[in-house]
């Protein structure tokens, strides 16, 4: 286990190496720059804007001064942020998108499971069906029209939330629930039908024959069962909502980083988008990580190591 | 100036939801303006029940200032912010002129080249006095190569700021000198009839050595920003939300009547004018944002819009090097044949005037325009003789360039579709990501491209010079002109303020005659307001002086 | 009660070597499929409105008068009429016409990244999941490092190289969307190549080929297919976002997602411009999954009776 983890961690970091790499080389490749804009400056300003950022040395050097600040975690100025650091604006964003992203992937896998399970178990019947309207609704509705249809419903007209803005816990349950549903859905589905699946495996006929309570059938054999796709769509899904939260954060005001991650690529500014590349692809590989070894928990049939190869 | 926060507005239309300012990109605006400083500013006599009103204005800034430093702003963001904290020599009152303000009082020498100004009795919002060594380090700070400002330009009025800020001369050599505490002697370059103006322009404001000296970042926390104007940030939270509060260090601060100003940050325009609906915000919509297009029929009939004129024009740039543009005749029988005022009635909804000439109203040469909006019959005849001229029997398609926004998108839609039914034309239309169309406009990658311009001083000159020079940074088309060249440099030495109007008119009439653009139409900008908020300041250059406002 | 004798039986005669024949028709995997899809009412109804919506797709832009791109400023967000049955936009065009063009877009570029991701992610999920060990792991580890790169700067940096158009959509929507699917394929071969019958197969001496492509994916066939009917909403709705960043089809045409993004603003004041290609992306996406549904249930090899 701790060879298995350790070697992991080496994987772990020469992904972020070459995740480092081939963003920057990427970023570098797009057209238009940081001080590409409307009015252009005379050359000379830009270039002591330039030499002020480093952008004049050549390439590179300019990639190591950038994997240099990756490994000391000094990310730099921001280009347009004048006033701040890649830093602070890392560390003011990260806690907004954790907790929107937290509470909405709660609700997720909870609200997903949950109706997974109970349109599983009720194959067919009503049970069934409504929940899997809800999954499908939730499904069908793009999140930009989602969110401007809650914000219209529960916001505008009946006055229930406020319509935007971070300032209190009233104040994320809108977003939450817009940013929930795709997902929500997806896992709903998802569980439904490797639960249908696993119900009719021999061991639960096994089990059920043994006169074992449908309950205990279904949580301690279904559900394990069942759960091992969702597992593996989860280090995606997250990945997804902490970025994927850009419409859902312009549209309720949330100041996050995923309306930040997204402008700096359009303000081609430069050290943020480096910074922001590489907090979320942390965030990505050891989510990633922690869903391998989830996985030998679920399903004690697959072994971590060399065990798969044969 | 300005147009920079424009990459960020327009980047948000495409990829949220709306529009980047409806006028087709509301480019941010930019140089402050100011409430009246000399003028006790809303002369409207309160009435003793109203002043007990809670003076407290709620705003939403659109989205965050990425500074509020005076010497590196370049949105207009940062320009709003940056004006209500901050006082320059002069300030632009509400009848849209430089009044004295951090200056008490100034004299100007005989050749117009060397100014003196007496520095009020103020303070700072810490309590250190304000003084003229402020100045004077203020703006060699901002002509420094090192601090590498975008705006540094703006100072090349004065003398040997250029070469300073080009690192050929040294920064001592700049003609801006505190002679005593209270004493600023600037020199200038060429005498400039606008000076007083610039004055009131954010890069010429004072900043406070000691602050910036003991913190560098001291513009991006409320705790460690200090400015010399009426108001001063009380707190700042990052993308969220800003409160500013009166400062009681400001030396007009009698004629600062609001308490505090609240500013949330919504960058989508729908939430914000639900806000407004909702009661939650005061003012939707410009200058600091914008209004749903949609939205606007409705708020139109409910007669709640309110509009105003903005020194800019949107127009479309001919890449003159490329056939059939190389001709002049093809170039005006595309800017002769479309319907302006059918596209404000209809797409823009808010008053645009439509354009025949590029400088736009406020600063305007010629009033009657330069030629006919809609004249098709000498735009047919015009397209069948420029393609004879160059040797075409039908012009092949046409690609029509825009940067993604659904604003230049609709414009761009409904020309096309004039075209074809004008000029019997096939035009493609082609959407980029902002950067990388401003990288294939400035090298001429494109056959018609839209852009926009937002002046950033009140005269002609700073929509003329745009297309002195071929290869100059904003021309795009590709086109110059000796003797458009040779006007407007004799403009620049010409003290008479009559007869330099009738040399840039003069250099105009060239530029519409020769057609390297096509106006289509000069900006305005468009809100929706609580009809008891008083006294907000807009100027003719689309900046918002908040100090005279207040709550009746 | 009767005596039975002899004479009340009838021998028959027993052919042994018909013993071993097999009654039942013989079916084709895919005939089978098919008997039994055809069962099942909801997915055949799903089935045929997708039919039929590209059938109309198809035909409709050529029947009708109107055309996508004409403008009429004059008539512009009117209320649907018998002129205009689903009123026009905000540029006096007509949106039914658009609806059906839109269609046109969106369909192709929904069923195109979807089949390019099924491809690409099984042959990839499986090879991985089968071999697991150092080969999972590069693999895998590839699939990471592709999705951990930010998608926005790819998307820019492919529409600056390619012509904007329907292809490139394509290729941006796919360039990342296969790891979905290689992931849960990769799972479920994960869970499956230690099943007896897996052992069973290999025993017999089925090789790597038969054992991945006959026995381990037709039994993953489930949340495959469940993913892949996921897969063509979520590549119409991603093509949406795409539009916005300059990817899109270049305009005047539109697709769902555009027009639907178009109209957002609009659901306050004029509704039809957001409702009808709201309600045509609901609908198609509501069918696809129903329909992938039914399929999932026809395919199970584990339902064959």
């Amino acid at each position: 286990m701790i060879r298995y983890l350790g070697k992991r961690i080496i994987f772990m970091l020469i992904s972020l190496f070459l995740i480092v790499t081939a963003t920057f080389f990427i970023m570098k490749a797009v057209p238009g720059g940081p001080f590409t804009s409307e009015k252009q400056v005379p050359p000379e300003i830009k270039a002591a804007l330039e030499a002020k950022y480093k952008l004049n040395l050549p390439m590179h050097e300019q990639y190591f001064e950038y994997l240099k600040g990756v490994v000391t975690w000094e990310l730099g100025p921001s280009f347009t942020e004048k006033s701040s650091t890649v830093n602070d604006m890392i560390n003011r964003g990260f806690p907004v998108s954790a907790h929107l992203g937290a509470q909405a992937l709660l609700l997720a896998i909870f609200g997903g499971i949950t109706l997974g399970v109970i349109a599983a178990l009720n194959h067919n019947k009503w049970q069934d069906y409504s929940a899997m309207v809800i999954a499908v609704l939730g499904l069908s509705v793009p999140s930009f029209i989602l969110a401007s249809f809650y914000q219209y419903i529960f916001a505008i007209n009946l006055g229930w939330f406020p319509i935007a803005k971070w300032e209190g816990f009233e104040y994320t349950i809108l977003p939450s629930l817009a940013l929930a549903a795709s997902p929500m859905a997806f896992i709903a589905r998802l569980t439904r039908s490797n639960m249908i699946e696993v119900m009719g495996q021999d061991y639960i006929k096994t089990a059920k024959a043994k006169g074992l309570h449908t309950v205990a059938i279904t949580v301690k054999h279904a559900i394990r069962n069942a759960l091992l796709p969702v597992v593996t769509y989860l280090g995606p899904l997250i990945a997804g909502i902490l970025t994927g939260a850009f419409v859902i954060e312009r549209i309720f005001g949330v100041p996050g980083l995923g309306r930040e991650f997204v402008l700096s690529i359009t303000n081609r500014d430069y050290t943020v988008i480096m910074g922001t590349t590489v907090f979320y692809s942390m965030i990505l590989v050891v989510m990633i990580l922690i869903v391998d070894i989830a996985y030998t928990l679920v399903d004690p049939r697959i072994k971590l190591s060399d065990a798969g190869k044969e | 100036m300005k147009k920079n926060v424009f990459a960020l507005v327009s980047s948000i239309a495409v990829l949220g939801t709306a529009l980047a300012g409806c006028g087709g990109g509301q480019p941010a605006a930019a140089p402050p303006a100011g409430g009246t400083p000399a003028t006790p500013a809303p002369s409207q006599p309160a009435t003793p029940a109203a002043e007990k009103k809670p003076q407290v204005l709620k705003m939403n800034l659109h989205s965050e200032p990425p500074t509020t430093d005076p010497g590196l702003a370049e949105d207009t963001t940062s320009g709003a912010i940056i004006l209500a904290t901050f006082d320059g020599l002069t300030r632009i009152g509400t009848d849209d002129k430089p009044h004295e303000a951090a200056a008490e009082s100034y004299t100007v020498s005989d050749d117009k080249l060397t100014y003196t100004f007496k520095i009020r009795e103020a303070k700072w919002s810490n309590g250190d006095p304000v003084t003229a060594h402020d100045f004077e380090y203020a703006w060699k700070r901002a002509l420094d190569p090192k601090t590498a400002s975008n705006y540094a330009y703006q100072l090349y009025y004065v003398k040997n700021g250029e070469k300073a800020n080009k690192g050929e001369a040294k920064l001592d050599e700049v003609g801006v000198k505190a002679l005593d505490d209270k004493t600023l002697e600037v020199k200038l370059e060429n005498p400039t009839p606008y000076f007083l103006e610039l004055l009131a322009f954010r890069t010429y404001f004072p900043v406070n050595k000691k602050v910036i000296d003991a913190n560098p970042k001291w513009a991006g926390e409320a705790s460690s920003h200090v400015g010399n104007g009426p108001f001063k940030i009380e707190s700042w939270e990052h993308k969220s939300k800003m409160v500013l509060v009166k400062n009681d260090n400001y030396w007009d601060k009698d004629n600062v009547k609001l308490d505090k100003i609240e500013f949330s940050m919504v960058e989508d325009e729908n939430t914000e004018l639900s806000m407004f609906e909702n009661g939650e915000i005061d003012w939707a919509g410009a200058p600091m944002s914008a209004l749903p297009t949609d939205a606007i029929p409705a708020l139109k009939d409910q007669g709640k819009i309110q509009t105003n004129p903005i020194a800019g024009t949107y127009w479309y740039k001919f890449n003159t090097e490329k056939p059939p543009f190389n001709n002049i005749k093809v170039r005006k029988a595309f800017a002769y044949s479309i319907d302006r005022k059918a596209l404000i009635d209809n797409i823009l909804q808010t008053g645009q005037i439509p354009a025949t000439g590029a400088v736009p109203p406020s600063m305007v040469l010629n009033p009657n325009g330069y030629f006919k909006d809609k004249d098709l019959e000498n735009a047919k005849k015009l397209l069948e003789e420029g393609l004879k001229e160059v040797g075409m029997s039908k012009l092949p398609a046409i690609t029509l360039s825009y940067n993604t926004s659904e604003a230049h998108k609709k414009i761009a839609e409904a020309i096309q579709d004039q075209w074809k039914k004008n000029l019997g034309v096939d035009v493609k239309l082609e959407n980029k990501e902002w950067k990388v169309y401003l990288e294939d406009m400035h090298e001429g990658n494109f056959q018609i491209g839209r852009m926009g311009w937002l002046g950033d001083f009140n005269d002609p000159i700073n929509f003329l010079e745009l297309y002195k020079d071929k290869m100059g940074g904003n021309n795009d088309t590709r086109w110059e002109n000796a003797k458009y060249k040779e006007l407007l440099n004799q403009s620049a030495q010409e003290p008479d303020l009559e007869k330099r109007k009738k040399i840039l008119a003069d250099a105009e009439q060239i530029l519409m005659d020769e057609m390297p653009i096509m106006p289509i139409y000069f900006y305005t900008q468009s809100w929706v307001q609580k009809p008891e908020v008083k006294g907000v300041h807009q100027t003719g250059l689309g900046d918002v002086d908040w100090k005279g406002a207040y709550i009746e | 009660m009767q005596n039975l004798t002899k004479e009340h039986f009838e021998p028959i005669s027993v052919d042994l070597r018909q013993a071993e024949a097999i009654k039942r028709p013989s079916l084709s995997f895919w005939s089978d499929v098919w008997r039994r899809l055809k069962m099942n009412k909801v997915a055949m109804i799903s089935m045929i409105f997708i039919a039929a919506l590209i059938v109309c797709a198809i035909v409709v832009p050529w029947l009708t008068p109107q055309d996508y791109f004409t403008t009429d400023l004059a008539g512009k967000n009117k209320k649907p009429s018998a002129e205009h049955w689903f009123g026009t936009d905000d540029l006096g065009r007509d949106v039914f016409e658009r609806i059906w063009y839109g269609a046109r877009i969106s369909l192709q570029v929904g069923l195109a990244a979807a089949f390019i991701d099924l491809i690409i992610g099984v042959i990839w999920g499986g090879i991985a999941g089968f071999y697991g060990g150092r080969v999972d792991e590069m693999m895998m580890r590839f699939a990471d490092i592709l999705f951990a790169i930010p998608y926005l700067l790819v998307v820019i940096l492919l529409m600056v190289v390619l012509e904007p158009g329907v292809g490139t959509i394509i290729l941006a929507l796919t360039i990342t969307g296969w790891i979905g699917m290689a992931r849960i394929v990769r799972g479920q071969i994960l869970q499956l190549k230690n099943q007896e019958f897996v052992l069973a197969a290999r025993s017999l001496g089925a090789d790597a080929n038969r054992l991945i492509f006959k026995h381990l994916i037709p039994n993953a066939l489930g949340p495959i297919i469940v993913t892949l009917s996921l897969t063509v909403p979520s590549a119409i709705f991603a093509e949406s976002f795409l539009s916005f960043i300059g990817l899109g089809v270049s305009a005047p045409i539109a697709s769902w997602g555009t027009m639907s993004n178009e109209g957002l603003p609009a659901m306050k004041y004029y509704p039809w411009r957001l409702t009808f290609p709201a309600i045509f992306i609901s609908m198609t996406i509501l069918a696809f999954n129903l329909f992938g549904d039914g399929l999932r249930d026809a395919v199970d090899p584990r339902l064959r009776k």
